[in-house]
C-alpha cells in the first residue's frame, strides 16, 4: 500500500495498479466499474489465507478452528457497521448481493409489513434488482405500486418528491446513485419526506457505497443494501443494514439451517437478527474479502478516491461531450457521475459501439442495464455505459473516447 | 491499428442503407423475431404464392448485425420457393455456428460476408435472429395476423 507521505493523499495510478493483478496481467481498458471492480492481492490473499488457516464452517464448530471461522466472519460484520456507521453489528444482515438483499426484505418485510390499499413508491430509474421485488409485493399484497419519475438528466424535482411521497406511501424504493445516470439522489430529504408520511425507505447503495462515505445513521435510512463485488470484494457476497426494531419485527426470508434457537416436532424458535436471515452454512471466506476490501478502500481514504475519479471523469466528460452525434445522459456535472458515463451514438446500436470498442481492448457495458422501464422513459431501447474507477488510468479514458470519435466512420456513416 | 473484419463494407452498407426494411402490404406471413439479450426486435412480412416467396420485407429495431442480416437474407430469398429459402437457411445458421465448405459458402453469396460472427459467441444470436425467424415463418405456414 502507498501514501506514506504527509498531508492529504493522493492516488498514484502507475502504484495503485500493482495491486491489481488482473490489471496488471491485461491490457484491456477496463470501464465496466459499475457492474463489477476488479480484486487487489490484499482480497485474494486474505480469502486464500481464511481457506488455509481458518477454514471450518462458522456458527458451528466448538473446536478452536471453528471459532476461529465463525471470528472471521463475525469481524467482516462488524467492519461493514463501522463502514457505514451503524450502531451495532446487529443491524448488519450478510447476502449474497444487492438483489439478494432486496429479494429478502421484500419477501421478509413486505409481504408482512404491506397490505391491500397500502402504496410502493418506486424510482423508475431504479435497477430491476430495487424494482421487480415490490412490484411482487404489490402484487401478493394488493398494495399500489407507483413510480418516482426523475427528468432526462436523472434530477427529482422538488414537485415530483411532493406530489409523490403522499399519505399512504409505506414504502420507497430508490437508490443513492442510480446506475444509469451515476447520479446522487437527494436521499436525505427523500427519507425525510417519506417518514413525514410514515413511509420506510430502502436505500439502494450499490453505485454509492464505492464511492462515497455512507453514514446510515446520519441519513437515516430504514434499509440499505449494497455489493460486495462492486467495491474490490469478490462475487458473493453482500450486505443489507436494517433499523434494529425494524429488522427485530421481521420473519425469516430462508428456512434451514443455522437460524434457529431450538426446533421440536411442535415449535420453532428462530435465532435473533442478523443470524435469523443467515439460513444454511454462509460465506465466510467472502466475507473475510470484503472485510479485507474495506481495509483497502479506507487505507486509500474516500477522499483520495473521490478526488481521482473527479480527474478521471472530468476528463471523460470533456472529450465525450466533444464528439459528435453523441447524446450524455445525466448531470451537466461531470462531477455528478460516480464514474458513470452512459450515452448514445445516433444511428449506431450500443451493442455494435461496445464490440468495436472491444476490437482495440476498450471494455464497456451496453444494453438496458438492467433498468428496462427507465430506458422507455428516456425513450432509448438500450445505451451504452463506460464507468471508472480510482485504479483507472488518463490513457484508457483518451482511448475510449478517441475510439468512440471513429465508430459512426467505421459503421458506414461518412461525417463521424 | 482498427480491426473492422465484422463490421465489413457489405454488413455496414445493409445495416444503413436497407433496401427491404419497410411495410410490407399485403403480406401472407408474420412473425416477430425476438432477441432478449441484444434487445433485437424484427417483423418479418412474406408474401407467398404457389410455394414461392413473391416479396419479404423487414421492420423492427436492432443492431447492425441484426439488421444487416435480415436486410441480406431478404435480398437472397425474394423469388425462391420455400425448399429453396430453407436451404438457404439451414446454410447460413451452419455458417454462424460451425462453418462451411467452400462450395457451400459460393451458395451463400452475400450472405458469407458474416463468416466471422462465427468467432463472435456474444453476438452470434443477432446474425441468426432472422434466418430463425424466416424458418419458424415457413414451417408454421401461411397465418396471416
Amino acid at each position: 500500500m502507498q501514501n506514506n507521505t504527509n498531508g492529504p493523499k493522493q492516488i498514484r495510478p502507475d502504484l495503485i495498479r500493482r495491486d491489481f493483478p488482473l490489471l496488471e496481467g491485461n491490457p484491456v481498458a477496463y470501464l465496466d466499474n459499475a457492474a463489477t471492480t476488479q480484486k487487489p492481492s490484499q482480497v485474494l490473499d486474505r480469502m486464500r489465507a481464511f481457506y488455509e488457516t481458518e477454514n471450518a464452517n462458522p456458527l458451528r464448530g466448538l473446536y478452536d478452528l471453528g471459532v476461529r471461522a465463525t471470528q472471521a466472519y463475525e469481524n467482516a460484520r462488524a467492519h461493514v457497521a463501522a463502514f457505514i456507521g451503524a450502531a451495532s453489528a446487529d443491524q448488519i444482515v450478510f447476502t449474497r448481493n444487492t438483489t439478494e438483499s432486496m429479494n429478502l426484505l421484500a419477501y421478509s418485510y413486505g409481504l408482512s409489513h404491506i397490505g391491500p390499499g397500502d402504496e410502493i413508491l418506486v424510482s423508475i430509474a431504479e435497477h430491476h434488482s430495487n424494482m421487480l421485488p415490490w412490484r411482487m409485493v404489490a402484487q401478493k399484497t394488493g398494495a399500489r405500486l407507483s413510480y418516482l419519475e426523475p427528468d432526462s438528466f436523472g434530477a427529482y424535482s422538488e414537485q415530483e418528491l411532493e406530489t409523490k411521497i403522499r399519505k399512504g406511501v409505506k414504502l420507497v424504493a430508490v437508490a443513492q446513485v442510480s446506475n444509469v445516470f451515476g447520479r446522487l439522489n437527494p436521499i436525505g430529504e427523500i427519507i425525510r419526506r417519506a417518514h413525514a408520511v410514515g413511509a420506510v425507505v430502502v436505500v439502494d447503495a450499490a453505485q454509492s457505497a464505492p464511492h462515497m462515505r455512507i453514514d446510515v445513521a446520519r441519513m437515516d435510512a430504514d434499509f440499505l443494501a449494497f455489493s460486495g463485488h462492486k467495491m474490490l470484494a469478490p462475487m458473493g457476497i453482500g450486505v443489507l443494514y436494517g433499523k434494529a426494531e425494524l429488522l427485530a419485527d421481521m420473519p425469516p426470508f430462508m428456512q434451514g439451517g443455522e437460524m434457529i434457537d431450538s426446533v421440536t416436532k411442535e415449535k420453532v424458535v428462530y435465532s435473533p437478527v442478523p443470524h435469523r436471515f443467515e439460513a444454511g452454512t454462509v460465506s465466510a471466506a467472502d466475507a473475510a474479502g470484503l472485510d479485507a476490501a474495506l481495509t483497502y478502500l479506507e487505507n486509500l481514504g474516500f477522499d483520495a478516491i473521490a478526488q481521482r475519479e473527479r480527474e478521471l471523469s472530468a476528463r471523460a466528460y470533456e472529450q465525450l461531450s466533444r464528439i459528435p452525434h453523441l447524446r450524455l445522459f445525466g448531470s451537466a456535472d461531470p462531477t455528478d457521475h460516480h464514474g458513470i458515463f452512459t450515452f448514445v451514438l445516433d444511428q449506431v446500436h450500443p451493442h455494435d459501439v461496445s464490440t468495436i470498442l472491444d476490437t482495440e481492448g476498450i471494455a464497456v457495458r451496453a444494453g438496458h442495464h438492467c433498468a428496462q422501464p427507465l430506458m422507455r422513459h428516456l425513450h432509448v431501447f438500450s445505451t451504452t455505459r463506460a464507468s471508472l474507477y480510482f485504479y483507472n488510468t488518463e490513457e484508457e479514458v483518451d482511448r475510449l473516447c478517441s475510439t468512440l470519435a471513429t465508430v459512426r466512420r467505421r459503421m458506414g456513416f461518412g461525417d463521424e | 491499428m482498427e480491426t473492422n473484419s465484422f463490421y465489413n463494407e457489405i454488413l455496414t452498407y445493409h445495416n444503413a442503407h436497407p433496401m427491404h426494411k419497410h411495410d410490407l402490404e399485403p403480406f401472407t406471413v408474420e412473425l416477430e423475431g425476438l432477441n432478449p439479450t441484444c434487445g433485437d426486435d424484427i417483423f418479418l412480412r412474406l408474401s407467398l404464392k404457389d410455394n414461392r416467396i413473391e416479396d419479404g420485407a423487414f421492420t423492427g429495431d436492432g443492431c447492425a448485425i441484426s439488421q444487416a442480416s435480415a436486410d441480406i437474407m431478404l435480398d437472397m430469398i425474394r423469388g425462391k420457393t420455400k425448399e429453396q429459402a430453407l436451404h438457404l437457411a439451414d446454410l447460413f445458421i451452419r455458417m454462424i455456428k460451425e462453418g462451411l465448405t467452400d462450395e457451400e459458402m459460393e451458395e451463400l453469396e452475400e450472405a458469407g460476408a458474416l463468416q466471422d460472427i462465427r468467432h463472435m459467441p456474444a453476438r452470434v444470436k443477432c446474425a441468426v435472429l432472422a434466418w430463425h425467424t424466416l424458418q419458424q415463418a415457413l414451417e408454421n405456414g401461411e397465418t396471416p395476423t
